[in-house]
């Protein structure tokens, strides 16, 4: 059999190689990459699944001189999900974009694809941060597709953010190195032990993540930068991109710094996250396009990721540590699949409205029900309503939090849960109308489809069966 | 698995499949979404006798499913479970007859019966849930589901109710959240078991299972009006009429006193209430309720927020019956859970009929609607004497074992509450029947709509007020009769007091 792991890599990688030496079948060849892609990641993620934990040194070289990849359960979760939303924007682009504009769109797209499973799959320190710099420098260039002056001086910035990240991260790694002298995730978990070098070293690369993940205060870049994309990248940014570099946090998290880490960094962390909940939230209810409302609410779910932090560290290891875990992970894809789904949706509405000013989208619901649907399943997940994997999560989180004795998360979190509820029905509100217009359900099969799927998995999908993600995250991933 | 494991689960799915399949149906196609509608309500009818039948012999349905390690969605049967079901299933099947009727030639109507449908089966949902995760999860998909149907007119008027409707019930059920969390942290997950779990709770933790009581019941309050918790109820009668129907009499308020039955007998145990005062606080927020929204109602012209005003007061009987320690007040507290949905159903299909056919929306323009629409007057009469209490009429049978249970437990203020609040309801219904059948009918009518057929107004518009106001009144004729509301929440109490 075919290794997959590899493939999962270099299969886009072939594929935007394919699309530029032939601009003509760009569209073809692209959507053909994006099955065989996804199909990879699928493959090695329902390995990982049945098998346990996967590892390929490429070239049969190994640690700690090879290039190898490895999935355990947390990558292939990570993997599934970002695969299947990669194949659904792929879907979507194809409808989206025209002939001569998907020229530019693919190699990219592709590209970024490439850089995301990777990051998903390394296992050595610089090669994270590799695919981490081919990820920023593929989602800056594409951010900035729309080709108007705001959406190129904003991908500016978020280009020189993502490298200031970069850099940062880049420079904690040397520090590893020069005091142990590897790179393997394995082995500088082994030698790594409290003092200054250590601390430095987290205290760059987390600080370098934090601002690819764009925690507040952090955000600054964010919100310009996704809003103004084509809808296909905003929601590759803000679904798959994001989500990457906070996969990297947790990685690092939990196989790297786990010795060296104390309450006090979880603690702000912690508060960081309850500051991005409330300020996202806030400017989300705000923000007057339905593009830039949904950039901010990504500000808003990444402080949720960020709340737990604190209580990973204060619950001892056991089953309640693993839940709560999962639950984070569980939080993380369903933000995965809903913004994504929010973001193609809301690029429908704008193509056929013309805009996105949310106060002028009367008639949305009886013109694009497809579309509007999606909205509101999307919604659904992101406000943290039933039936989503969203309310599972948090419902586990908080639990966990009274347990602990730490209610006030729970403030934040019904806070914030109140705000999405309100900047949501703020968009569904103004769907609604009196103009009859001719109610068909689904107008545009190619680009209304995979943004209704995307909201349903994240609201139907992981709300009445997250189970399976436990079964995967079993695989190496729960202490 | 057998099929009793899944009977609850096909009872809430046989609405909301037809529900998802009509979303998908373009607007044209009239004769496929009865069917879909109809097959729906039919199978369910089905399912809920079977149910009935075995619930009454002691068989025990659950269906269980794990959505996450520790937090399982429970479906189950108990007698208490059984009497909602069949509420709203009864009422569904009417409610989609008159809807069907009463939105002819309006537009989005597969987006409406979408939702109705989804509405119902969280409704069914929320009756059977075996647990405290299950009932806020369908607690909270009745709120999303009754959220387009409050705004479906599109207007201004319709957007501002459901906007007001939605910042209530979103804020409650955020509350629930907050005290289902709580609890759960504090004594693990919550199943719902008669009796209660928490009667061998430890002293230490008493306070803090007092304060989640009344956090849960802020959220349960909203749903159920409880004042001050109350003002989203007269705003969402903008909706179309069959919707304010459902909500007043079948889904939204039911769900909220429903829930507070459920934590008062199920989780927190009625002895346990009592003996921590819980009951007296609830009993005397239920009075306060009772009373101000009879007052509320007095001073409405417009008929819809008359009758609004009076469901606020109504539905609380059921919270108040809750209250009162004793088996009788359960006993009338639990079938004004029926009589009260019956009565009120039947108010707002002759109020919708009324509007359609005569213009007819406030109650300054009723005189005389007697004699031009005698037989949605006729069932009107029979729900607005059974709202006083007037005797055979259901309510009577409520009203009655309510004072008998509170005369029973020793709180003759009880009494007096339900005294003042007869006379108030006699207040307010009375002056409408006096202009309905004594006053002279005006030379014109605000905005008349002759039918032409025979009858007063289309069947699907005639039946279902005629249907609901005979079963009220049957239900208080036949009160002593097996599988009557009465004697379903006899065996209730039964077996809620006697472990």
């Amino acid at each position: 059999m075919i290794d997959a792991l590899p493939l999962s890599v270099t299969l886009p990688l072939l594929g935007a190689l394919a699309v530029t030496v032939s601009p003509a079948h760009a569209r073809g060849l692209g959507l053909l990459t994006a099955v065989l892609t996804t199909a990879s990641g699928l493959a090695v993620t329902s390995a990982v699944w049945s098998d346990g934990v996967l590892r390929a040194d490429l070239g049969g070289w190994g640690a700690p001189l090879g290039i190898a990849l490895e999935a355990d359960g947390l990558s292939a979760a990570f993997l599934a999900m970002a695969n299947a939303v990669a194949l659904a924007i792929s879907v979507y682009a194809g409808g989206y974009f025209k002939q001569e504009t998907a020229l530019h769109f693919w190699p990219l797209w592709l590209l970024l694809w490439s850089a995301l499973n990777g990051l998903f799959l390394a296992t050595d320190l610089f090669n994270l941060y590799v695919t981490l710099e081919l990820l920023g420098l593929s989602a800056a260039a594409l951010g900035a597709r729309t080709g108007t002056r705001e959406a190129v001086a904003a991908n500016l910035r978020y280009l020189l953010v993502g490298l200031l990240g970069s850099m940062s991260y880049l420079l904690g790694v040397a520090l590893v190195y020069a005091a142990y002298g590897v790179l393997d995730i394995g082995l500088v978990a082994e030698a790594i032990e409290p003092g200054p070098v250590a601390w430095t070293a987290m205290t760059l690369m987390f600080g370098g993540l934090i601002l690819k993940v764009a925690l507040f205060p952090m955000h600054f870049w964010l919100p310009p930068a996704h809003a103004n994309a084509p809808a296909p990248v905003s929601a590759a940014l803000s679904a798959l991109v994001c989500k990457a570099a906070f996969y990297l946090v947790l990685r690092l998290w939990l196989d790297v710094f786990a010795p060296v880490l104390n309450e006090a960094a979880a603690n702000l962390l912690g508060v960081l996250g309850a500051a991005a909940v409330v300020w996202g939230s806030w400017r989300a209810l705000r923000a007057e396009r339905l593009k830039l409302l949904a950039a901010y609410s990504t500000v808003a779910q990444v402080g949720y990721l960020f709340i737990a932090f604190p209580l990973l560290v204060a619950t001892p290891p056991g089953l309640a540590r693993d839940n709560l875990l999962a639950a984070v992970v569980l939080l993380a894809l369903t933000h995965g699949f809903a913004k994504a789904g929010f973001f193609l949706a809301a690029g429908m509405v704008q193509k056929t409205a013309g805009h996105d000013r949310i106060d002028d989208l009367g008639g949305a619901a009886q013109a694009l029900p497809a579309a509007t649907f999606a909205i509101g399943l999307a919604g659904v997940s992101l406000i943290g309503l039933p039936p989503s994997g969203t309310f599972l999560a948090k419902w586990m989180m908080l639990e966990q939090a009274m347990i602990l004795g730490h209610w006030w998360w729970l403030v934040v979190m019904m806070i914030g849960t109140l705000l999405a509820a309100a900047y949501i029905f703020r968009v569904l509100s103004r769907a609604f109308n009196r103009e009859p217009a001719p109610y068909r359900f689904v107008n545009d099969a190619r680009t209304e489809l995979p943004a209704l799927l995307l909201g349903m998995i994240a609201t139907f999908g992981f709300g009445i069966a997250a189970q399976p993600l436990w079964v995967l995250l079993e695989q190496g991933a729960f202490g | 698995m057998s099929f009793d494991a899944w009977l609850p689960a096909a009872i809430l799915l046989s609405s909301m499949i037809p529900g998802m399949m009509i979303f998908l149906l373009r607007e044209e196609s009239h004769r496929l979404r009865t069917v879909l509608n109809m097959a729906g309500a039919l199978v369910k009818v089905g399912l809920v006798i079977w149910m009935i039948g075995g619930v009454y012999d002691g068989q025990h349905y659950e269906t269980r499913w794990t959505l996450a390690p520790g937090l399982d969605l429970v479906l189950s049967a108990d007698a208490l479970s059984v009497l909602f079901v069949a509420l709203s299933t009864l009422l569904w099947l009417v409610t989609t007859i008159y809807a069907i009727g009463y939105l002819e030639h309006s537009p989005n109507r597969s987006r409406f019966f979408g939702f109705f449908s989804i509405c119902v089966s969280a409704t069914v949902g929320i009756a059977l849930s075996g647990n405290l995760l299950t009932f806020v999860i369908f607690y909270e998909i009745l709120t999303l589901a009754t959220y387009p149907l409050v705004a479906h007119r599109g207007t201004p008027d319709a957007a501002h109710g459901a906007k007001v409707y939605l910042a209530y019930t979103v804020g409650g059920g955020a509350l629930l959240l907050v005290g289902a969390i709580w609890l759960q942290a504090l004594v693990g997950p919550v199943e719902f078991t008669q009796g209660g779990i928490l009667g061998v709770s430890p002293e230490e933790i008493r306070w803090e299972l007092i304060l989640i009581f009344f956090v849960l019941l802020a959220g349960l309050g909203v749903k159920a009006a409880l004042v001050p918790l109350h003002g989203w109820l007269p705003q969402a009668m903008v909706a179309p009429a069959p919707v304010s129907a459902l909500l007043h009499a079948v889904a939204v308020v039911k769900a909220g006193a429903f829930g507070i039955v459920r934590v008062v007998y199920d989780v927190y145990g009625v002895e346990f209430a009592y003996a921590n005062g819980l009951l007296l606080v609830l009993g005397i927020l239920a009075s306060v309720t009772i009373i101000y929204g009879s007052l509320m109602a007095l001073t409405q012209d417009n008929l819809k927020k008359r009758l609004a005003y009076s469901t606020v007061s109504q539905v609380s009987y059921i919270a108040l019956g809750a209250s009162i320690f004793g088996p009788i007040a359960t006993i009338g507290g639990m079938v004004h859970l029926v009589h009260q949905g019956l009565m009120k159903i039947t108010l707002f299909f002759c109020a919708g009929n009324y509007a359609e056919s005569l213009g007819v929306h406030n109650v300054s323009e009723m005189d005389g609607v007697g004699r031009r629409m005698p037989w949605t007057s006729l069932a009107f009469t029979i729900g607005a004497l059974g709202m006083i209490g007037v005797p055979p009429v259901a309510g009577f049978v409520s009203k009655w074992y309510l004072g008998l249970g509170a005369a029973d437990a020793g709180s003759n203020w009880v009494i007096a509450v339900l005294v003042a609040s007869s006379l108030l309801n006699a207040a307010y219904f009375l002056p409408i029947l006096h202009r309905a059948w004594f006053r002279p009918a005006p030379q014109q009518w605000p905005q008349e709509h002759r039918h032409a057929g025979r009858m007063e107004i289309a069947g699907a518009l005639l039946w279902p007020p005629v249907i609901t106001a005979a079963l009220a009144l049957g239900a208080g004729l036949f009160a002593a009769a097996p599988f009557t509301p009465l004697e379903w929440a006899t065996l209730i109490a039964e077996r809620e007091y006697g472990r």
